[in-house]
């Protein structure tokens, strides 16, 4: 009786691909519009309650109407994060039955401990945020500390689902299903899992802050540079300009842990055809089936930067045959992309952070504050790109090696009809939160007559 | 029949769909009422506002409980919601959609208080708190009546959710909802002292439970002809109780919402829909779907162990935020027109002298320390370190940057240049 689903898989197994992409592209498309708001799920509630602290320390009241103000935004933007995460657990379900039926009971726990996180987040923001003016200035501010680490912990337990779909192990494969499952150590004694944490974590504070950054960026580019918009620029462009460049050790932690386990997909993130020693590095180029073409080569950097090694051998995309093999093209693209924008908006972090500290003022060129607002979109870009590269990079599977996304898939017809509502409806959730996010910053500042715009 | 290890989960589950149909339902219901807001003696727009008010605080923790059914279930038993999930695509993804459209319309309208094109925004609303109740009834309604055979989309894809069993639980999800919107919004409005809407949302009540009411009696008729199995179960043992005290508690509440005691009325309107819940689950016992009992269905002992360990964990945590939280919302200590006079500003006391060199020669040791371990150490413990350090160093820097800087030396906007 278990396995009849896995039976049922497999007699029906040969999935039309261009249905199977649409699937994909379903997910995909979902985890997009979710991922950002994850962000600032990790970093918003820090943000605020750092402004918070600061009223309460020093008796500034510029921190406590910032605090109050970004509040209303973190409300109205976990609400959007609650249903498009819901959407999430839904199409986890619809899009991917036969890998929910089979191998939930190993990975589940992960998200029966995010739920709970989620319920102290919903609990607490809503004390928080309805909470202004109403509770006690102290036990205010405590009751927006589990938001903010409910956040971290809800990214921490999904993303230890990630890492175990990535490397998976803590169970037995039986006709194609787990079994003798030992979800605790499956999850968390995962040691593929800390790196992604930790660069998901730095991420949360890099988008965060450079698109709230990037708001004010445009206000001092419009004129509008008071003591409020300094200020605000100053702790959200801080946090950014500081995950950046640690952002870029993380990374190369995480790509030496995929060099060590996914090997396959360090050869397609590099484009590498052949098992090479002594392994050269493509910038840019095009990936044509056996080499890089038309890529800036630098020889023995990618030994160098895996292996920590010039000479160390690189397994290519030959050691495994071609239905085993991610699509390079994209992998590389999203790749280097990530690699490219990440590499800009950590040298934004270091020329704000030169300025700050050496001569304790904030950059005054227009160029800098030009720079904050476009790194805000491309932060988000370089997101979506890290996430392309991991996901797309794990391809033909959905589990690593025990389960391929062909097996996964749902029977059920209608994906297309699907996949066009959801577009609709989500182009319509972009323009209201477009239109969300305008309005807030039209709403007059609560300590006007206190001459914060002029400070 | 004890209860075994496979069904503590599914206790789980059921509670949680209890608190998801009490709790959520009446959000959904509040937003039925901001469609049908005329006709009483409070104006419309009054009406609107106290519903999208009185769910302010709470909504996204109610909607919560269905995200932690839906975990729950695929955890503890993964095969029950491969199949569900898969034939009943349609229902579940209208669901989806109204579940978008409805918190993002509820967020838009928060944000609206007198702008233009409010009006478009409140009816997706309205009717987006239609749709989701009504298409998880359905879903209920295919699972109950047995229509949800095992297997990857194996179900009828249509017929399986379009029937009458399922449609009269969809219409009976909405009502019960409008039903404990109106009860739990008369509570808030006697709270408030606001007379007329109290009345009208009393009147409300009185008629959103007696249709709740009549459409139970009428799905009993409907489910007697349309899943046999169903009605024996409901009609049976514990079924009947659960029916007996639905139908008590009901009752109960027109009385005590008709003498206006509308604290307790409050919990016996709660009582009324999850006996419902239970019901169900009493009659379908042991089956979960369609030959395939919870035994069957259930994950190893391992993982039911762990979702076991996880949830009490979590209900450790989840059990004094509710409470506190329901305890701030119904004694009005959120409400938004309760006084301020908790906040008088001190007056700015300069910050204190930072030993800003000490600090700074920390950030740099941190990084350097950080950096090192984490990019050239191989041992985990060595990692580990390096990763902390960095944390260390981001805390440090931050602190550092966000000093109070020297207002003399700001730059000028260009437009201020001149």
């Amino acid at each position: 009786m278990t396995a009849l689903l896995a039976t049922a898989g497999g007699a029906l197994a040969s999935v039309d691909q261009d249905y199977l992409l649409q699937a994909r592209q379903m997910q995909a498309l979902s985890l997009a519009v979710h991922i950002p708001l994850v962000c600032f799920g990790i970093a918003f509630p820090a943000m605020v309650l750092f402004c918070e602290w600061r009223y309460l320390r020093t008796g500034d009241t510029l921190f406590r109407v910032l605090a109050r103000r970004w509040s209303k935004v973190m409300l109205a933007l976990f609400a959007v994060g609650v249903v498009t995460g819901t959407i999430l657990s839904f199409e986890f379900g619809l899009l991917w039955p036969a890998f929910m039926a089979n191998f939930a009971n190993v990975f589940g726990l992960g998200f029966t401990l995010e739920g709970f996180s989620f319920f102290i987040e919903a609990i607490f923001i809503g004390i928080y945020v309805y909470g202004w003016d109403r509770l006690p200035p102290r036990l205010h501010f405590l009751s927006g500390i589990p938001v903010a680490i409910a956040g971290v912990t809800g990214s921490l337990f999904v993303i230890s689902v990630n890492g175990w779909m990535n490397h998976p192990g803590g169970f037995t494969l039986q006709e194609g299903r787990a079994v003798n499952e030992h979800p605790w150590s499956a999850l968390f004694g995962n040691s593929f899992f800390w790196h992604e944490f930790a660069h998901m974590y730095f991420a949360g504070y890099i988008v965060a802050g450079f698109l709230v950054a990037g708001a004010y960026a445009w206000a001092f580019l419009r004129g509008r540079w008071g003591r409020y918009e300094r200020t605000a620029l100053t702790v959200a462009l801080s946090a950014a300009a500081i995950a950046a460049p640690l952002q870029v050790v993380i990374g190369d932690w995480a790509a030496r842990e995929v060099a060590s386990a996914q090997p396959t997909k360090l050869a397609a993130l590099e484009g590498l055809g052949q098992t090479t020693q002594g392994a050269p590095e493509h910038l840019l180029g095009w990936y044509n089936g056996h080499d890089v073409v038309y890529g800036i080569e630098i020889p023995r950097l990618l030994s160098l930067l895996a292996f920590h090694d010039p000479n160390a051998t690189v397994q290519g995309l030959n050691a495994v045959p071609i239905s085993d093999q991610p699509p390079v093209n994209v992998v590389r693209f999203s790749f280097q992309t990530m690699v490219g924008i990440g590499t800009l908006l950590a040298l934004i972090g270091v020329v704000y952070l030169y300025i700050r500290l050496r001569h304790r003022r904030l950059p005054g060129s227009p160029w800098f504050y030009r720079a904050v607002v476009l790194a805000g979109p491309l932060s988000v870009i370089a997101l979506w790109a890290g996430w392309t590269t991991t996901e797309v990079g794990r391809q033909p599977w959905i589990i690593y090696h025990v389960m391929r996304t062909t097996d996964a898939v749902t029977e059920a017809r209608g994906i297309p009809v699907g996949y066009g509502t959801l577009i609709v409806v989500y182009l319509a959730l972009a323009a209201g939160v477009a239109w969300l996010l305008r309005r807030f910053s039209r709403v007059p500042l609560e300590g006007d007559q206190d001459g914060y715009r002029d400070g | 029949m004890a209860i075994g290890m496979a069904e503590i989960p599914m206790a789980f589950i059921l509670a949680g769909l209890a608190a998801y149909t009490v709790l959520a339902g009446a959000d959904f219901g509040a937003g039925l009422w901001t469609l049908l807001a005329g006709g009483g003696p409070a104006s419309r727009a009054k009406i609107r506002d106290h519903a999208r008010h009185a769910m302010g605080p709470v909504w996204e923790a109610n909607h919560v409980w269905l995200i932690f059914v839906l975990v729950v279930c695929w955890t503890a038993y993964p095969v029950v919601f491969g199949s569900i999930m898969s034939t009943l695509a349609i229902p579940v993804f209208l669901a989806a959609v109204g579940i978008i459209l409805r918190g993002a319309s509820y967020a838009l309208r928060g944000q609206l208080e007198a702008a233009r094109g409010q009006h478009p925004i409140e009816n997706v609303f309205a009717l987006s708190s239609i749709l989701t109740p009504f298409a998880l009834g359905t879903v209920v309604g295919a699972i109950a009546s047995g229509r949800v055979p095992v297997g990857n989309a194996a179900g009828d894809p249509v017929t399986s959710w379009l029937n009458p069993t399922s449609v009269v639980i969809g219409g009976l999800a909405v009502a019960t909802g409008g039903y404990l919107a109106a009860v739990y919004l008369a509570a808030d409005a006697h709270r408030l002292g606001e007379r007329t809407l109290e009345v009208d949302f009393r009147a409300r009540a009185l008629g959103s439970g007696l249709c709740a009411g009549g459409l139970a009696l009428a799905a009993l008729a409907v489910v007697r002809s349309d899943a046999a199995a169903l009605f024996h179960g409901l009609t049976s043992d514990g079924g009947i109780a659960a029916v007996g005290v639905s139908a008590a508690a009901g009752l109960t509440t027109l009385f005590l919402v008709w003498r206006r005691r509308f604290g307790p009325a409050r919990a016996s309107a709660a009582l009324a829909v999850a006996a419902i819940v239970a019901g169900w689950a009493l009659a379908q016992r042991p089956r979960v779907l369609p030959g395939l009992t919870i035994d069957q269905a259930a994950a190893s002992r391992s993982s039911l162990l762990a979702t076991i360990i996880a949830v009490a964990c979590g209900a450790i945590l989840l059990v004094p935020s509710l409470l506190l939280l329901f305890r701030l919302v119904l004694r009005g200590h959120l409400d938004p027109a309760a006084a301020p006079g908790a906040t008088v500003p001190a007056a700015p006391h300069a910050p204190r002298k930072r030993q800003t060199h000490l600090l700074a020669a920390f950030a740099a040791a941190t990084f350097l320390v950080g950096t090192g371990a984490t990019v050239l150490a191989d041992a985990g413990w060595a990692r580990a370190l390096g990763v902390i350090c960095l944390f260390a160093c981001a805390l440090s820097t931050f602190a550092l940057v966000t000093a109070e800087p020297d207002p003399s030396r700001e730059a000028m906007p260009p437009r201020n240049r001149g």
